[in-house]
Order: structure tokens, then sequence, then C-alpha cells
């Protein structure tokens, strides 16, 4: 085992290595400045386990109505060797498949390794007959982050035609009268993005379409509809911002050696660190809370309570708009008079003269 | 974001307290509001599965979906919220709307968040092109209800619109938080801040109020772990209840669900007429009245067309409809920009600190200034103002004091004098047709005023064609809509 890989399973302790998977991916390269996530999730560690032991459980979970949902309305659209998807493509999208071969990736016995599943993944997909469609279920992917491999399991069909994958992604929210939820669909683009990357990983540059396709109920109905959609743009967002992360090493560099996140449980299921210990091992960590990380980071209350009297806190364009000052403090003190360092005058000019009118109006 | 806003919510941040940024209420209030709390199941479109509604703190009105799923209980919980909504929007209609000119007020509908006006937009979307005899046949209202929800969630879409609020919207453009945005999307966590109980700090308030249990959110959307622990073991009981037919048991059941999904509602209800209380207090802005004029003319309008038999609201819009209907928005738009800041000292300071506005003291007047240089003398006086503002118009430009908007004020020379700038204006119009001002028209010596470049002009909607000339590039001519059979049967599962 590589010394950097035996640093990581240190960190993650006992408990089962959590695989990245594309809503990870697009949550870190969100952020890709915060060294907590990208090393947390490098080393595979239950980042929503440890902030609910160290009191501050993540702020989202997910309805047992919207999993069975989501799980139902896939499952239909697979049905039979994914009938349902492949008449929408032909139909909707005007492809031309006289058949199509449905291949389920995920069907493994057995206690396979990632390398080894990734490995028939690639044979597979490298391998078909390029005058059949075939559809890929389940590939297992991999990426570079932080310049590790990271492996994604992602929901996804790989589907290949005449030589070039197209990546397709099921979700369940409705698309009424051709329109659905922006944010819904500006996270699935990012994700789609994640898979076409990876993917290209495995096939090459050219072998995968930057048009992925997003199969959704249509209206109030579950009857399935197929949109073609361009992540050029997203693509490039993925690849800037996961080229901004730092390499592993590196942050692993500014850790203590004896670093963990260990979690290991005592006879009666409680983990045997005091909760206190845990969370100072992970604040040895340094973040870069944004509010951002409020609907995509399991850790962000514990980050956010870290970041109490910082301008990030209360947002990026409010702290744009304080002239990027890092304190609260700072700019109170600055627009009470205090003396300003030479790079924030401007700033401090500014502040004063709103704080004045603030004051004569109030 | 503006500087004068982001410093409010860093003084908030360090007082524990919500600041004002706001000196006047920039949106009508109603006296008799309709609240309405809409929660839906999640993982679907628009399932709805109870709601608590009404214009009365003391009686508010729940409805519940016991089977989210089933379709006919879905249109029964339509035609339900229909009685409270159409009763409401009846008691402002009881006489024809008059000849001429708008009904004297409107109905307004307030709910928690943005998430509740999508909610209104998606169930008139499900509900309005329904058929109410033959197969698929609703009860008559539920069309109407769809209809008249429609109307207010596109009237929403109008900046200056006052007709359909959505609540943490309001509070959070009158208030400053010490915390971000998205956290001031919680209506409990946001009145927290700026109304916390007594002996708390705004920040522990919000803070606490992050607790689903203590403070369910405000829906449409609800608390996945109320979900798991709660609301699934409910519908299960009445699942398992209906199947062995046992009525009691269904009954109790049923009450059961109620229950539970009350305590996920009430909280809610209260936060929102605590809310509607504390807009009250502030004193409505001057053009408030004159916006929602226009807000009751469009309810007046959708009364007639109604009544005349007009037909519902297509899906989606055509050509020229979207193309008319986008200009609108835009100027009004900047026409609320410009109100707001006439109306609100505080939001016209934003435009002194990017110097597009000054305020300062009339140093100079000379009321009775003729200007000679044509064939008849014209009425021009001139004024200095003494500032403490970066002014950054130049001679030549034509500015309008927030109290004086019918005068113009061309600037003819500006001056440094120490730490303040000195301005001279000339100013033009308001002032009645002889050679003396009339008092007052002229700010006199003393006065503090504020000159803005903003100018709330009347700007008229360029014209379209006419729907039949829809020119070929937008798709022709389109045919006319006529809700079709698929509209009324379309699956709503």
């Amino acid at each position: 085992m590589d010394p950097t890989e035996a640093r990581l399973q240190k960190l993650r302790g006992r408990a089962m290595p959590r695989n990245h998977n594309a809503r990870t991916i697009s949550a870190l390269a969100t952020n890709p400045g915060c060294g907590r996530r990208a090393l947390m999730d490098a080393a595979g560690a239950d980042k929503q386990k440890l902030a609910a032991y160290t009191g501050y459980p993540a702020p989202f979970g997910q309805s047992q109505f919207a999993i069975v949902r989501g799980n139902a309305f896939e499952a239909q659209v697979k049905e039979n060797g994914a009938a349902q998807l492949l008449s929408l493509l032909r139909e909707q999208l005007r492809l031309d498949i006289t058949e199509a071969h449905y291949s389920d990736l995920g069907d493994v016995g057995g206690n396979e390794t990632s390398e080894v599943r990734h490995a028939r993944t690639k044979r597979l997909l490298t391998t078909v007959d390029e005058k059949q469609g075939t559809m890929f279920d389940h590939p297992l992917l991999r990426l570079r982050v932080g310049g590790r491999h990271a492996y994604l399991e992602p929901d996804l069909i790989a589907f290949q035609l005449h030589g070039k994958c197209h990546v397709v992604e099921i979700k369940s929210f409705a698309v009424i009268d051709g329109q659905a939820d922006p944010a819904k669909v500006a996270a699935a683009a990012i994700q789609s993005a994640v898979y076409v990357l990876a993917l290209r990983d495995l096939l090459g540059e050219h072998k995968v379409h930057d048009e992925t396709i997003l199969v959704c109920p249509e209206n109030f109905s579950s009857k399935p509809v197929a949109t073609p959609v361009d992540v050029r743009r997203q693509l490039t967002v993925v690849k800037r911002q996961l080229s901004r992360i730092a390499r592993i090493e590196d942050l692993l560099g500014c850790c203590p050696d004896d670093l963990t996140f260990d979690l290991e449980a005592d006879e009666n299921g409680i983990p045997r660190r005091p909760a206190r210990e845990v969370e100072a091992a992970i604040r040895q960590v340094p973040a870069n809370y944004a509010p951002e990380c409020l609907s995509t980071c399991e850790l962000c209350y514990l980050c956010r309570d870290e970041a109490h009297g910082t301008t990030a806190a209360l947002g990026k364009p409010v702290r744009e708009e304080l002239g990027g000052i890092e304190y609260v403090r700072t700019v109170l003190d600055l627009a009470r008079g205090a003396a300003p360092p030479p790079e924030t005058e401007e700033v401090a000019a500014q502040l004063i003269r709103a704080a004045g009118i603030r004051a004569a109006l109030l | 974001m503006t500087l004068l806003t982001a410093l409010a919510r860093a003084l908030a941040a360090e007082t524990g307290r919500a600041q004002p940024i706001r000196t006047v209420r920039h949106v009508h209030l109603c006296d008799r509001p309709l609240v309405l709390i809409p929660l839906q199941l999640a993982g679907e479109a628009c399932a709805p599965l109870a709601a608590m509604v009404g214009d009365d703190r003391d009686k508010p009105r729940m409805l519940t979906v016991y089977e989210p799923r089933d379709r006919t209980q879905r249109f029964d919980f339509a035609a339900d919220l229909a009685d409270v909504v159409l009763g409401y929007i009846d008691s402002y209609t009881t006489a024809d709307p008059p000849s001429e000119g708008p009904y004297p007020d409107a109905p307004q509908l307030l709910v928690p968040n943005d998430g509740g006006v999508s909610f209104t937009r998606l169930l008139s979307r499900s509900t309005r092109f329904r058929r109410t005899e033959g197969e698929y046949a609703v009860r008559h209202t539920v069309p109407l209800l769809g209809r008249w929800l429609n109307f207010y969630s596109e009237r929403c879409e109008a900046p200056a619109s006052a007709l359909l609020l959505s609540m943490t919207a309001v509070l959070a453009d009158h208030w400053a938080t010490g915390q971000s945005a998205t956290e001031d999307a919680s209506l409990a966590s946001l009145l927290g801040w700026i109304d916390p109980p007594p002996g708390m700090t705004g920040a522990a308030a919000a803070r606490a109020a992050e607790d689903p249990v203590r403070c369910p959110p405000a829906g449409p959307a609800t608390d996945p772990s109320f979900d798991n622990e709660v609301l699934a073991v409910r519908i299960a009981a009445i699942r398992t209840a209906r199947a062995s037919g046992d009525g009691a048991a269904l009954h109790r059941a049923q009450l059961a669900m109620e229950a539970a999904l009350r305590t996920q509602l009430e909280p809610t209800w209260e936060l929102m007429w605590r809310a509607v209380g504390l807009l009250r207090v502030l004193p409505p802005g001057g053009h408030v009245q004159d916006r929602w004029q226009a807000d009751r003319r469009a309810f007046t309008g959708h009364v007639r067309w109604l009544r005349e038999g007009g037909a519902p609201a297509p899906r989606r819009d055509g050509a020229v409809p979207a193309a008319r209907k986008l200009a609108i928005l835009e100027r009004d738009a900047q026409r609320l920009a410009v109100q707001r800041a006439f109306d609100d000292p505080l939001v016209l300071a934003e435009y002194r600190l990017t110097g597009e506005a000054f305020a300062g003291v009339v140093v100079d007047a000379q009321p009775d200034r003729l200007d000679t240089s044509g064939k008849r003398a014209k009425l021009r006086p001139r004024i200095t103002v003494a500032t403490g503002d970066e002014v950054v118009a130049e001679p030549g430009v034509k500015l309008v004091s927030s109290t004086r908007p019918k005068q113009n004020a061309v600037v003819v020379a500006v001056t440094d004098d120490g730490p303040d700038t000195r301005v001279v204006l000339e100013l033009e119009g308001g002032m009645g047709h002889s050679l003396v001002p009339p008092q007052g028209s002229v700010p006199a010596v003393g006065e503090t005023v504020t000159y803005t470049t903003l100018r709330d002009d009347f700007q008229p909607v360029p014209t379209f064609p006419e729907i039949a000339d829809t020119p070929w590039t937008h798709g022709g001519p389109p045919s006319a809509y006529v809700p079709k059979d698929e509209d009324a049967t379309e699956e709503w599962s």
C-alpha cells in the first residue's frame, strides 16, 4: 500500500470507506478551496456520522417518499432491458437505433475491489460491437481528484452508439410544459459533466458526447421525457474547479501524522473517543466555509460555527461589497473610523460614509 | 447587494439583532389578507399534502390529503381549497365591477416563501384546464380556483405587484440579518433575527429555529425526518385501516394524520401573522398606494374577463403576449426602483453612495431669477446646495429632487468648498405659469434637499403587433388556444 493510501486509511479509521459519487464531486467542485472536504472525501470518511456525533447534525436528509418515487421512476424506465428508454431515444431524440443491448455492470457477485470492477467496465466499454447500440448501466468510473483516483459509482447509463458514448441520467423531478426547476436542472447538468469527464478518462476525449440526455417525468405524470442537455459549459467549470483542488499529499503534509477521524465503537455501539476530541481532530484541517455549503456538505454546521464573525459567513456578495475584509469586527472598526491599513483605505472611506448616512437617517 | 445593506448585515451580526434597511414599508398590506401555507409530498411535482389557510388568525382552516397519491383526493383538496380561496375573493366582488376604474379593494394572498409561490403556480397548472362534466369531471370550483391561482402567480412575477407576496422575500427586503441570504430563506430563522423572544438574541433565536422539531419548515417541502418517522407511519395506518374496511379505525387514523400535519403547519401559521404585524407597524411608502391601484385594476380586469367567459390562460404564452409582458416587467422594475428611492431616504442613500444622488442643504437661493436671454423672460430660479456627498454630475446634467419630481434641476456649476461640494442648480417647471414662483415651489435657504439622476418618467410600453400579425420569425400567428381534451384529462399522478 502506498504511504498516502495508508495515511488516508488512518484518517478514516475503522469505518467502511465511502466512495465518491457525482454529487460529492460536484459539491467539492463548488468549493475547491475547502481542504477539509477534499481530504475527508479522499479518505472516504463518513462526514454525516462525524457531523452528527460532534453535535452538528447535517441539516438535510432525504424523505423516503422522494426515494421511493425516484427508485420507482428509474425502475420503470429501465424495465425490460430499458425498453422505455430505448423508445425515448428513438422517438424523441431521433437516434437511429435498430436494436440495443442492455447490460448492467452493477451485477457483481462477491467482494470485488473497485480496481477490478473498473477494469471490467473498461474492457466491456471498449470492446463493444459498434454497429449495435449498447446501454451500460452502473459502470464503475474513476476520476482524478486532488491528484488521486476517486471511484465513482454513478447511477447512469452510458449509451454507446456508432462508437460514441452518451451519458443518460434519470432524474425524478418533473419537466412541466417543457420547463423544470432551474436549480435541479443545473445540479443534474453538473453531475452529468462529472460523468462525461470520467468516461472520457476511460474511453478517450472524442469517444464521449458533450451532449448528455436527461430523462425526467413529464408534467404531472410518470411518463418519461428525454431532453438533450449540452454540458460543454459545465465541463469547463468542473475541470477548472477540479484543477484548483489542492493535492491530497500536500493537504496531508499539513496535518499531524497521528490525525484520525476514527469513530470506533464500544460494545454498546457508542464511539470510544469523546465527541470533543473528534471535533478537535476535524478542526485541525482548515475549511473554507461558504453559505452554499449548507445545502451540499454534511459538516456545514460545524464549519459555520467556526466561521462565526467572518464576512464569508454572510455570503459572497456581502463579503465582496465589504471589500473582501475578512472579519465583521474589522469592517465595523473601519466604519467607526479606525485607522485603515493602506490596502483598505478606499473601502474604509466608503464604509465611513455609509455608516454616517445610516446613522443620520435612523 | 449594496454597501448599505452589507454594512447593516455586519451590524446585525455584531448586535445579534436584525437591522432595518428601509424606513417605510414598500408593499401594500391588506386589512384582511389571506394566508396560505401549502405542504406537498416529497418527490412529487405537485402532490398536495395539507394546507392551512384563512384570513383570520384565530380561525385557520386546515385541509388534509390522506392519500396524497390518489387523484380523486387531490381534486377534493383543490375543491376544498377553492371553497376558502374563492369565498375570500368573492367577498371583494359582491358588486359588479365598476363601469369605470377598479374595485375599491382587492384580495391579497400571502405565502411563506418562494416555494409557496411555485406551488401556487403548479397547482394552477394542474387544475385550470379541468372539465366539470363528462369523464374525469371535477367540481366546478376546481378550474376556477386554477384560473385565479394562475392570475395571482402571474402577477407575482411583476416586481411592483403586492397581490401575492412571499413573506420571506418581503421581510428580507426590509431587514438585514447577521446571516446569509441562504439562511434568510427560512421564515422562522429570519423572524428569529427580526423579532426574537424576550431574553434571547436574534442570532440565538435564529439558530434555535433551525431545529426542525421545534420549528418545522414553512413548506411546501416537509422535514425529511418528519416524513420518515411520522408521516410514513400515519399514511401506512390509513392504508391498513382502509384495506381492512374498519371505518372507525380509518377515522382514527385520519385524525392522527391530521394531528401530525397540524404540528407542521401551526408554527408557520403563527409566524405568518407575527410577520404581518411587524410589517403593519411600518408606515407605507408614498407610492405604495399607486402600485396597489395598478393591482386593483389588474384584479378588476380579471373579474371582468371571467364574467365575460374569457378562456383560461394557455400553458405557455404566445410570442406577442410574452414580448409585451416582458416589456411591461422591465419598465415596471425600473419605475419601482425610482419610486422606492423617492419614498425612502435609506434607499436613496444607496444612490448617494454610488454618486447617482447627493443630499445637502440649500445655502443660497434666487427664487425670482429670470432668464431674459430669449424673446420672453422665463422664470429660472437658481439655488446652491452644499453637500458632503460625492457629486459626479457635470454641468448640463438634468437632475430631479425626490420631493419635487416634476421640477427639473440643471447643474450649472460644481465647485469644491473644503470638505463640502457646492452645486449650483437652475430650476425649471413645477412652479406654475407666472413669473413669480408659488410659496414652497423653490427650495428655501436652510432646506435639506436630495437631487438625483433617477427619473420617474412615464415610459410608454412599445407597441407590439396584434396577435394575428405575429411575424413569421416568431412562428407566425398562433392558432387560438382552446383547452383540449388532453388538458382536461391529463394525468396527475
